[in-house]
């Protein structure tokens, strides 16, 4: 097995993303696997930022720890990173900054230097670590010109050429001055299997076009806003269009209206955005009109930390409206799952007529990831149901049925006419406060969320088939929970572990046996008081131990293998109430 | 086949306090559908929370009754969802004023091709009798003991300031021009304002008020000089009602976005395909 992780920190501005995004397009195109990572600071110039990339010939599960590669374009991305440096691992410094200290190799490179002798401006200076990348890790200098000419193309040829320059500089530089350190070379290798490599938010993107969606309003927020400007870009190409609104309630609002009219309709947010839209979450639940929202959480609560990550919105979108709105929230686990799950999500939310939250988070909307060229036949798409001709004899809005899903008339057909409220109402949708309506009705629209816990396929099960101690994670943990049960396993512990794809309603018979099948439950989550243990703990009445992190931060496998450790010694018990007291 | 004005009246019971002006605002409604007779299913009402939200109830078409102050942005996502939907949103002075005041302008400025009828009672009449931001400030009433100490705002100057395409004004006292504005309301082509004046004879009873103040705009004035317009609604004497503006020569929201679409011709499998390649 091959493998690296490859770190680039420098200020805001400098230009680390894009020299990690090429490096990344590069290994993908070489067939690599690849996972990336990213902080930057909520500033537009300035600050702190940070892209890694961890390659590898199989599959990579997350985004890594120990960097193998440091590239530090300054001093203080040295300080920041310096300490995550693997001790056999490689810095790659610029003298004219700093001195380093540490057990690692220093292999000093004047990337200002070179960047002023070559192109004349301090411009350019992430193209010359680009080629210094590519040289220490045996990329051809051909595919990486390439992925420059895609990126500056479209700013003319005379851009091309000095971004050249600045490639070849770098990569010579390595040539003529040797390091010590042996590395795994990535050289481009042939694959019968043919991949794709994109983030979450461009994922789920497109899965949401491929799921039928033709009507996108939202309010820029980070970090969804690429969304927005990706269905402002794309939408219009297959039909469809999109709005950005004045706010959050403006973007949903229309959704709901565009949906009620007939079209697949979705908005995208983050957790500030979602606080705004729950009044109107509350509307399309009660007048049963199907709609998607994403939400891209962030650390909260309040404006909390815009760029960083957290899967602190759970409570909000499994309960967030006044009264008892259902709905169903979707989570996917890795950027693959982006592109399908949303396809699910429009599917649930037109099948059972409520609105559906997809929940990613900020590690997962802006990693990107390879994975199989996608196939969009996979998930079959499916519409809401509509009357037939005897419904709409003497048409019902609300009619009760065995499932609790009625027939949605759309405006334009003869007979259909209602008008959907969010009052309490008839089955003919007209209000109706009588306390045996409001009973029929609250369990109509509870009963349709009780049938879809039945559906199948949103549960994932890894690790050992039989086991005493199991793990169960949602979202964007998946990977680096499937790491940890690896290094578990490797180190004579098994551990089954379930992820969940859908955590609201929950599928129930997936759980049950899963809790049925080992001894001690692990819940491992990225917030603070684990919203997802209480609600697990809540609906199957069982003693779980809660894994949590707050630190804007995704998980990596060694702090999951650490509590696995902890739990296999004897030395962890479920602890009553502990949501107010940490473990 | 012609509609009369039965056609358009809902089986489900009024629950409006006598008097109130929003019955004549509902049956000049009525009578408009039923004058351009368009067929009830492609037309949706659309409407806030307050008194006049009830309205959609009320009317024998689609119709979607959703929560405070969103009314304009449910109706533009009707609008944009199926074109050929005729859209009437209706809400009150709280509803559009107060707590949705910020979506009005960008309706405005989108110039979505609906309908709007504020029913401005100066009043929270739903909640018994809480003032409004078009309450006058020498009204005294619960949430006032000691008089009104905000100033009102007056709609026609903000839907002037907001660049609607269409401004009008009617009033609950006079039924048949109240028809005739949202006949040509809803003939406009982009977004059309009506502002009427429909008094809550429980809590703000201001028909004796209107009654001597209210004067139709004079026939010779011209509707598209907004210099005019913004004379009229200043006027410390009268309360004009009729058309102050009018524009139709801008573009309208859905035309823009079929603009968009349409240079795109259609084939979704070789979108699909280019959209996948960007990222292989």
């Amino acid at each position: 097995m091959k493998e690296i992780l490859v770190r680039i920190g420098g200020e805001g501005g400098e230009g680390v993303i894009s020299c990690g995004e090429m490096l990344t397009t590069a290994f993908a195109r070489s067939s690599y696997e690849v996972f990336t990572f990213r902080t930057y600071p909520a500033e537009i110039k300035g600050g702190p930022a940070m892209f890694q990339v961890r390659v590898s010939d199989q599959v990579v599960l997350s985004q890594g720890q120990a960097a193998d590669i440091l590239i530090a374009f300054n001093e203080e991305a040295f300080q920041l990173h310096g300490e995550s440096i693997h001790p056999e691992g490689l810095l790659v410094y610029d003298p004219a900054h700093f001195k380093p200290d540490g057990a690692f190799e220093a292999y000093p490179v004047p990337l200002d230097g070179i960047t002023l002798n070559v192109v004349k401006s301090k411009l350019g200076k992430n193209v010359v670590a680009l080629g210094v990348c590519a040289r220490i890790l045996g990329m051809s200098i051909g595919l990486l010109e390439q992925m420059v000419r895609d990126r500056f193309g479209k700013k003319g040829e005379t851009v091309v050429a000095k971004n050249f320059e600045a490639l070849k500089a770098g990569y010579e530089y390595v040539d003529q001055h040797p390091f010590k350190k042996k590395l795994p070379m990535f050289e481009a290798v042939h694959s019968p299997v043919k991949r794709v490599v994109m983030s979450g938010n461009e994922a789920l993107s497109i899965g949401a076009i491929s799921a039928g969606c033709r009507y996108y309003a939202g309010y820029p927020i980070t970090p969804a806003s690429d969304i927005l400007e990706f269905m402002e870009r794309e939408l219009p190409k297959f039909g469809g269009a999109v709005v950005q609104t004045e706010d959050e309630m403006a973007g949903i609002a229309s959704v709901v209206g565009a949906s009620y009219a007939g079209k697949k309709a979705m908005s995208a947010t983050s957790g500030p955005g979602l606080s705004l839209m729950t009044e109107i979450l509350g509307l399309a639940a009660m007048s049963e009109i199907p709609c998607v929202v994403v939400d891209a959480q962030r650390g909260g609560p309040s404006t909390g930390m815009p760029t960083k990550n957290e899967q602190g919105d759970l409570n909000l979108a499994v309960y967030g409206a006044h009264g008892e709105a259902p709905r169903i929230v979707i989570a996917p686990g890795d950027v693959e799952e982006c592109l399908y799950y949303i396809i699910h999500a429009f599917n649930l939310s037109e099948k059972y007529q409520c609105p559906v939250l997809f929940l990613t988070d900020q590690s997962l909307a802006h990693r990107t990831q390879t994975f199989p060229w996608p196939d969009f036949k996979r998930v079959p798409v499916i519409s809401r149901l509509l009357p037939t001709e005897a419904d709409l004899k003497e048409y019902k809005r609300f009619v009760i049925t065995e499932n609790g899903v009625s027939p949605m008339a759309l405006p334009g057909m003869d007979g259909g006419c209602y008008a959907a409220t969010g009052l309490e109402h008839s089955e003919r949708g007209s209000p109706n406060f009588t306390p045996k309506m409001h009973a029929l009705m609250s369990a109509k629209r509870a009963k349709k969320i009780r049938v879809c816990s039945t559906e199948k396929g949103f549960t994932a099960r890894y690790g050992a088939k039989k086991a005493k101690i199991g793990i169960v994670g949602w979202g964007s943990t998946q990977g680096a929970i499937r790491e940890a049960v690896d290094m578990a396993a490797k180190a004579g512990i098994p551990v089954a572990h379930l992820q969940l794809k859908m955590v609201y309603p929950l599928p129930e018979a997936d759980i049950r046996e899963f809790l049925a099948s080992v001894e001690q439950v692990i819940v491992a989550e990225i917030n603070y008081s684990g919203q997802f243990n209480q609600i697990l703990r809540s609906h199957f009445l069982v003693p779980t131990i809660s894994l949590t992190k707050s630190e804007g931060l995704p998980f990596v496998a060694e702090e999951i293998l650490a509590k696995i450790r902890s739990v296999a010694a004897g030395s962890e018990k479920p602890v009553v109430g502990a949501a107010l007291s940490r473990q | 086949m012609s509609h009369p004005t039965t056609d358009y009246k809902s089986d489900v019971k009024i629950t409006w306090c006598p008097g109130c002006g929003d019955f004549a605002v509902l049956n000049a409604l009525y009578q408009a559908l039923a004058t351009m007779d368009l067929d009830p299913k492609n037309v949706v009402v659309v409407s806030g929370i307050g008194c006049s939200g009830r309205l959609p109830i009320f009317v024998n078409s689609y119709g979607f009754h959703g929560v405070h102050g969103r009314v304009l942005p449910t109706a533009m996502g009707v609008k944009i969802g199926n074109p050929k939907l005729t859209v009437i949103a209706v809400g009150g002075d709280g509803d559009g004023l107060a707590i949705g005041g910020g979506h009005f302008p960008h309706a405005a400025r989108r110039n979505i091709d609906i309908t709007y009828i504020m029913l401005d009672n100066n009043i929270y009449g739903l909640t018994k009798g809480q003032t409004s931001p078009t309450t006058l400030q020498s009204f005294q009433g619960k949430s006032s003991p000691y008089g009104v100490a905000e100033e009102n705002l007056n709609p026609i100057a903000l839907a002037l300031a907001y660049d609607v395409s269409f401004v009008a004004r009617g009033y609950s006292g006079q039924l048949k021009h109240l028809t005739d504005l949202i006949v040509d309301g809803v003939n406009h082509k982009g977004f059309s304002f009506i502002h009427a004046l429909s008094p809550c004879v429980v809590f703000n009873d201001t028909y004796k008020y209107y009654g001597k103040k209210v004067t139709p705009i004079a026939p010779y004035e011209n509707p598209s000089n907004k210099m005019r317009a913004l004379e009229l609604w200043q006027d410390k004497h009268h309360i004009f009602l009729g058309t102050f503006y009018k524009d139709e020569t801008r573009q309208t929201f859905n035309e823009r976005i079929r603009d968009i679409i349409g240079q795109f011709p259609r084939d979704d499998e070789k979108y699909f395909r280019e959209l996948v390649n960007r990222y292989a």
